[in-house]
């Protein structure tokens, strides 16, 4: 399961991009393997104010539906709207074309409270295959 | 077989699954593969090539007696007395409220012996129910599930992938119909039946012999793009048919003739059978609800027990709903009230608060290909 050491991560399995004041939002590779084919992302409009772990929107997949949950606080800065028409991205490309929103980072303590790649890998071989 | 890590159930495949690939989950008791390559992928190969099934969860009762059809006229709900040998019947089992207990398959070999297929999860409560049933009647039942496998294999290819593994004639098996004979060296039931929708086979074989079978299967059929298919697939294939599921469609709850299974409970059969006085009555009286085909409007994906709506006023409940591959859209079965069962009418089913609008159409959702 590919875990890129460049970003960070959360317990609901996103992943955190970090640039700037600017920080991109996707699942990560071990949760698009779990859902299985995506069929649609549920997305917020930019400029929603999101509250770090409130549900900003879902990804629905053939077989089962999941929430998103914000991993940070902030404003919603742009969304993926290539997933409309192809949420399959989501699958194929999880951290690249398959992200999902941008945010502005409200503030950056948020950060802090992310997992490492290192760390994140250690959770999920926690978590178990199957 | 259980395994020894959870206590599920396993069939003899579950070696060859993990070997493929197979992401396994429990379901219903069993150690069962959900998917392989994923499900959309596995649905597009069933429906245009060729795939292989394990469904060697699914329970075999054998019926033997000379009064084997009394018994079976009074167990199920349709009409065996049309079967001849080597054919088979899809059926109905009803409590003596009419709902029901399973849905199932009844094969004849000849007059004094039956086998029935029937749901994995169901298989101790069936063999229970149709033992207790059995009172009175000169028949002897025996669950042979342990020892049978089955495997399905379904798609417009799966007649050629057969024919180059076998020399029986199984052209000439008409839809609904079985043979006797040997696979690959293997002593088979070959059924033309199936769960999808799509020309196929449904092999009941001794246990010992699945792998072996499957994996000849899979390299006969790799010129074909044949892959091995999960239980998700197998979902929404049977889903796009509008194919009643058990637990689902079908529960100790739900009166048949509500669900479209009027059509194989035969209230005007001669014999009695268990249900059929309470089904007489839910007849006379009226149908309050029934299943319908849904198709979602706008973009949603429908899931069991979501609600049905009509003008913001809960008036129904999906039984089964999914994303459907083919249709590329969501796609829902449920009870609506019966005045407004007609195509064409619109619903909103409830997607995480929000009603999203769906109309009735048809069933299937898509057509069958099966070679009737």
């Amino acid at each position: 399961m590919e875990v890129p050491n460049d970003l960070l991560y959360t317990r609901e399995h996103e992943w955190v991009r970090v640039k700037d004041n600017k920080a991109t939002i996707g699942i990560t590779d071990f949760a698009q393997d779990q859902l299985g084919d995506v069929v649609f992302v549920e997305q917020p409009k930019p400029g929603t104010e999101l509250t770090r772990d409130a549900t900003f929107g879902v990804v629905e997949s053939v077989k089962t539906v999941s929430d998103l949950f914000a991993p940070i606080s902030g404003k919603v800065s742009a969304v993926n709207t290539e997933l409309e028409a192809k949420p399959e991205l989501v699958n194929q490309s999880p951290y690249s074309d398959g992200w999902i929103i941008e945010m502005e980072i409200g503030n950056s303590k948020d950060l802090d409270e992310l997992l490492t790649a290192e760390a994140y890998s250690a959770f999920i071989k926690e978590q178990g295959q199957d | 077989m259980t395994d020894s890590n959870t206590s599920l159930k396993t069939t003899p495949l579950l070696d060859l699954h993990r070997e493929l690939g197979g992401k396994i989950v429990p379901f219903a008791g069993w150690s069962m593969p959900i998917q392989f390559a994923g499900v959309m992928e596995e649905h597009r190969c069933v429906r245009e090539k060729v795939g292989l099934f394990d469904v060697s969860h699914m329970g075999e009762i054998e019926v033997r007696g000379p009064g084997s059809l009394n018994y079976l006229q009074f167990l199920v709900t349709n009409d065996v007395s049309g079967l001849t040998d080597g054919s088979i019947l899809y059926s109905l089992m009803c409590y003596e409220n009419g709902g029901v207990v399973d849905d199932l398959l009844v094969h004849r070999h000849s007059a004094d012996h039956y086998f029935l297929c029937v749901n994995a999860s169901n298989t101790d409560k069936d063999f229970a129910w149709a033992t207790r049933q059995a009172k009175g009647f000169d028949v002897k039942l025996g669950n042979i599930s342990p020892q049978t496998a089955q495997l399905a294999l379904q798609g417009p290819k799966a007649i050629e992938v057969l024919k180059s593994i076998t020399g029986e004639d199984i052209e000439s098996i008409a839809y609904y119909h079985f043979i006797q004979g040997e696979v690959d060296g293997a002593n088979c039931i070959i059924a033309r039946t199936g769960y999808t929708g799509e020309d196929g086979f449904e092999l009941y074989l001794p246990s010992e012999n699945a792998t072996a079978l499957a994996r000849r299967i899979l390299d006969a059929g790799a010129v074909h793009g044949i892959q091995p298919i999960g239980l998700g697939a197998r979902d929404t294939l049977r889903l796009e048919m509008g194919y009643p599921l058990y637990g689902q469609e079908i529960t100790a709850d739900i009166n048949p003739l509500e669900a479209r299974l009027g059509w194989v409970v035969k209230l005007k059969k001669e014999n009695d059978f268990t249900g059929k006085s309470a089904l007489q009555v839910a007849k006379a009286d009226g149908l309050k609800r029934r299943l319908v085909g849904l198709k979602m409007l706008e973009r949603g994906v429908p899931r069991p027990h979501y609600k049905i709506l009509k003008e913001g006023a809960e008036v129904g409940e999906v039984t089964s709903g999914t994303f459907s591959p083919s249709l590329n859209t969501g796609v829902a079965i449920g009870f609506v009230p019966t005045g407004q069962s007609k195509t064409g009418e619109t619903f909103e089913i409830e997607i995480r608060g929000r009603g999203v609008p769906a109309e009735v159409v048809p069933l299937p959702f898509v057509p069958s290909h099966v070679k009737k």
